[in-house]
């Protein structure tokens, strides 16, 4: 009968994928109902780091069918192992315990959904993040023009460094030409053998021919190990890459009337902000500039973490900004900015001078940029500065917050995508 | 090659196809000489894990059409190989002919001759000579018949949207296991007859009227006769009867219960032959192998890993072990048929009295054969569960009563216990047991077109509450009217009923 032996391994994988697509657009909404509550509670520096993904458990997506109550009328089971029991035995029952349940296959209806989690990839969670929202004028002024180069394998030359020196590749080469020219040599010897053979010839044929032979053999064994044709090395080509890097400014206010809790929102809304980006670009640098009376770059760590008290002065820090722009990344870079504070300044002059630097100055020099208060007081005189500015650019967007439930609109509401006309 | 040669290359724990064939020459022969048995010719298919997964959420169809359900078993079975919850199987087959089984990749040649012996002749032949898959499944048919569902689906999706096509099939999905016929024999099913079928449907619909819904039968004289029951006699098979009944549904949406359904009827035997199935290819390893060893191709080491393996798979943990997960149906059938072999070959007075027709007659590979052929697991336990296989797994039989406090040890493996343990095991692989009976038990022909079904009740048992309003939802969206779930033909036992609002 003979038996047909297919070896699938090499087919192409997933073959579930469009039932995994079709499981996703199912739970879609689940999953972006999950969204707020996964911001709220999870930490969010996993969901951004984490290069495995992002569970999300699901509930809900049962399938219902008839089915008996588990544990009503009477049954009869039968099970294997009996130690001591004898027929008339009696056992109580678990309070609340509805028995037994049969062995559960992999495709079980019984199979529980409770613990029903989906890992879903990095680049899915994203995708479900930030459904509807678009970047900023996604006309990325770098987007295009080529300024970066990778590179990449391409084949091989025959000439080269050292170091590119494709050793196995020059071997072969090695071995085949000093096989075909030594098949040369040996056909030539193998004639000479042949005539030698011949007991008619002269002494003085025998040995010319004995000199032929001796020389042959010479040259043959003389072939070269390695020849300059030989060598092979790994070519490498350049092949432009749209920069694809980004900065984002972080501001926040940390003055004493900034409570941890105003923090936490702040930290929420920057990390949001880090992972909007992180979908679009490649490479992205984070600056966190704190301010009080005075503006300091600090790293992550001291930005969230370490308190400091005193009145507020805004100026200082968005002057911080332009500079550290001018420095380093002047040219080639996205720039992003996201500002929280809870509004209060020292006197309204400061948020007049903000305002202006700004609208004259920032605002030309970056993509985008955010600004959020924590929302205590119902006026605050940077809210007002800010708002004259944001009505006159399309780059500037301002957002209050008053606890983490509203994180998630406010900054959706910054990204809306915008209806084309 | 000589048997010395195979020797040493059956006892190198790396395969290649050469090692396969050779190994498949000594096998096939082997269960036919040995065994007797008959198989379909086979496709071996080496996978890799992720691909078994695959294999493993489509319930052993090489193909079939897309749904979220398949991705959802397919995330399921992953998170739990993942965990560490569940191996993978070495194997995966599938009835159908040729008869494909799918073998992991990093199998070690011992166990891909297990797999082999198990799989490419235990199972398959089970597929092609047992009588429920003779009589319910068309093994030859099946892959281009599943091929036909899925362009089916797919184009729907295309022309009628694919939330649609969704509604339809998570519906029928609800009730697919009553989409199996149990007495009738459906026809047989290809492709080509199908597209075929469904030309000349489409033209009978445009011709004919639906007869049931026509006329209105007159109420004379003010005499109200009593109604005949539409249908006449239950219907087990509800997604047959709406879709052959259903007033208004488009030809596609019958269509797409239709290959519900016929998927369902593909494996209404298989759920019930895991015992003897299993049992099947689990002697027939068992056996095969050990021939081989017996004619001097197998080296001892390599039955150290056989064995190893061989009670790997027929691990049975007792009821008070945390790896208890009820009767692994593997070793119970297993046990049944070696047990045969036993008696057949050396009896005891025992076996003479309970199964004098096999004690001592020494044919037992035709005995195995006649049970495989004409048994599935109800009947099979009901048979051949023999007293000392019930000593050997030390089986006891526990009453649960809804009503007492306490279970009760009902019968244990002693004289007065063997029947009893044999008749409920026996039971517990009957369908009804673990899936209730419900059919199509009316229709309100003259009124809103109510369509009723009626749960027959055993055991006094209940059905699950919470998701009967769900289900008969989903029911009355096939149907196209109301549905309601009645118990034990008494209108006043009113399970369910689906929502009223979805036709107003």
């Amino acid at each position: 009968m003979g038996i047909n032996i297919v070896d699938k391994r090499d087919n192409p994988k997933g073959k579930s994928s469009p039932n995994r697509q079709k499981l996703l657009k199912r739970i879609g909404h689940k999953i972006k109902k999950a969204m707020p509550d996964i911001i709220k509670k999870s930490n969010v520096k996993d969901l951004t780091s984490s290069k495995k993904g992002v569970k999300i458990p699901v509930k809900g997506i049962n399938e219902p069918q008839f089915g008996y109550e588990g544990g009503s009328g009477d049954n009869k089971r039968v099970h294997p192992g009996n130690k001591e029991y004898t027929t008339g035995d009696k056992i109580k029952k678990p309070r609340g315990g509805e028995g037994e349940r049969g062995q559960k296959g992999s495709n079980d209806p019984t199979v529980t959904e409770d613990d029903f989690t989906i890992s879903i990839s990095r680049e899915e969670f994203l995708e479900y993040f930030f459904e509807d929202l678009e970047l900023p004028d996604m006309v990325k002024k770098h987007l295009n023009s080529v300024v970066d180069f990778k590179q990449r394998r391409a084949g091989f030359t025959n000439a080269g460094s050292p170091n590119r020196l494709n050793v196995v590749k020059s071997y072969k080469n090695s071995m085949s030409r000093k096989m075909a020219t030594s098949i040369f040599y040996d056909k030539k010897i193998k004639e000479i053998e042949d005539k030698l053979k011949d007991t008619t010839l002269t002494q003085d044929k025998i040995d010319e021919l004995n000199k032929e032979l001796k020389k042959l053999i010479n040259m043959k064994t003389s072939v070269n190990f390695m020849e300059e044709i030989d060598l092979q090395y790994n070519n490498y080509e350049q092949y432009p890459v749209p920069v694809t890097s980004a900065v984002m400014f972080c501001i926040m206010d940390v003055s004493a009337s900034m409570g941890e809790k105003e923090k936490d929102i702040s930290k929420r809304f920057f990390m949001l902000l880090y992972m909007f980006l992180t979908k679009q670009y490649e490479r992205i640098e984070i600056v966190f500039i704190r301010h009080h009376t005075q503006a300091k770059e600090v790293d992550e760590d001291e930005f969230f973490n370490s308190r400091e008290s005193g009145g507020t002065i805004v100026l200082p820090a968005l002057e911080l900004m332009d500079k550290i722009i001018t420095d380093k990344y002047s040219t080639d870079w996205n720039i992003y900015a996201a500002q929280a504070s809870d509004g209060d300044v020292w006197d309204n002059a400061d948020a007049i001078s903000c305002g202006d630097l700004l609208r004259d100055k920032l605002l030309n020099k970056i993509q985008y940029m955010v600004y959020i208060e924590i929302a205590r007081m119902r006026y605050s005189n940077l809210w007002e500065q800010y708002e004259n500015v944001s009505g006159n650019v399309n780059n500037f967007k301002t957002g209050k917050i008053k606890d983490n439930t509203e994180i998630w609109d406010v900054f959706k509401d910054f990204f809306k995508k915008r209806v084309k006309e | 090659m000589t048997k010395e040669q195979l020797k040493e290359m059956f006892s190198n724990s790396d395969w290649n196809a050469d090692t396969i064939l050779e190994a498949d020459k000594i096998i096939s022969r082997i269960a036919e000489e040995h065994l007797g048995l008959e198989t379909y010719p086979n496709q071996f298919e080496i996978v890799s894990s992720e691909q078994m997964l695959d294999a493993y959420s489509l319930v052993g169809l090489p193909i079939s059409y897309n749904h979220w359900k398949f991705g959802k078993d397919f995330v399921i079975n992953k998170n739990k190989y993942k965990k560490g919850q569940m191996g993978l199987a070495y194997e995966l087959v599938i009835n159908s002919d040729p008869c494909i089984s799918y073998n992991m990749e990093d199998n070690t040649t011992c166990l891909m001759l297990l797999v082999l012996a198990h799989a490419a002749y235990g199972h398959n032949h089970f597929f092609k000579n047992n009588y429920l898959f003779k009589q319910w499944t068309h093994a030859d048919a099946i892959v281009d018949y599943m091929l036909f569902a899925r362009d089916y689906v797919e184009k729907c999706e295309e022309k009628y949207g694919y939330e649609e096509v969704e509604r339809i099939l998570d519906a029928c999905h609800m009730i697919q296991r009553y989409g199996v016929d149990k007495y009738t024999k459906p026809q047989r099913i290809s492709a080509k007859k199908e597209k075929e079928r469904l030309k000349q449907k489409l033209e009978d619909d445009r011709v004919l009227l639906n007869d049931l819904w026509r006329t209105v039968p007159n109420d004379d004289e003010g005499i109200t006769l009593r109604r005949e029951r539409f249908p006449s006699q239950p219907e087990e098979n509800i997604l047959y009867f709406i879709e052959k009944n259903s007033p208004n549904l488009k030809v596609w949406q019958r269509e797409l219960i239709r290959i519900v359904r016929k998927t369902a009827q593909y494996f209404y035997p298989q759920g019930q032959s895991k015992v003897i199935n299993e049992g099947c290819a689990t002697f027939s390893h068992y056996e095969i192998i050990n021939q081989m060893y017996e004619e001097g191709y197998l080296t001892d080491g390599f039955m150290m890993e056989f064995y190893h393996n061989h009670s790997n798979v027929i691990f049975q943990p007792g009821f008070d072990s945390k790896y208890y997960s009820g009767l692994n149906p593997y070793t119970l059938g297993f046990n049944i048929f070696m047990d045969l072999k036993r008696m057949s070959l050396e009896p005891t007075e025992e076996d003479k009295e309970w199964f004098p027709e096999i004690a001592g007659k020494g044919n037992w590979a035709e005995t195995f054969r006649y049970i495989v052929e004409n048994f599935k697991d109800e009947t099979f336990v009901l048979q051949y569960l023999s007293p000392k296989v019930i000593r050997d797994m030390r089986l006891f039989e526990v009453s649960d009563e809804e009503e007492r406090r306490v279970y009760e040890i009902s019968a244990i493996h002693n004289k007065q216990g063997y029947k009893d343990v044999r008749k409920s095991l026996s039971e517990t692989y009957n369908r009804a047991t673990y899936i209730p009976d419900i059919q199509v038990y009316d229709v309100d022909v003259n009124g809103d077109r109510t369509l009723t079904l009626n749960y027959t009740s055993v055991d006094s048992k209940r059905i699950n509450n919470d998701d009967v309003d769900v289900v008969l939802d989903n029911i009355s969206l096939l149907w196209g009217f109301p549905v309601s779930l009645i118990e034990d033909e008494d209108p006043r036992q009113t399970l369910g009923i689906s929502d009223s609002k979805l036709f107003i």
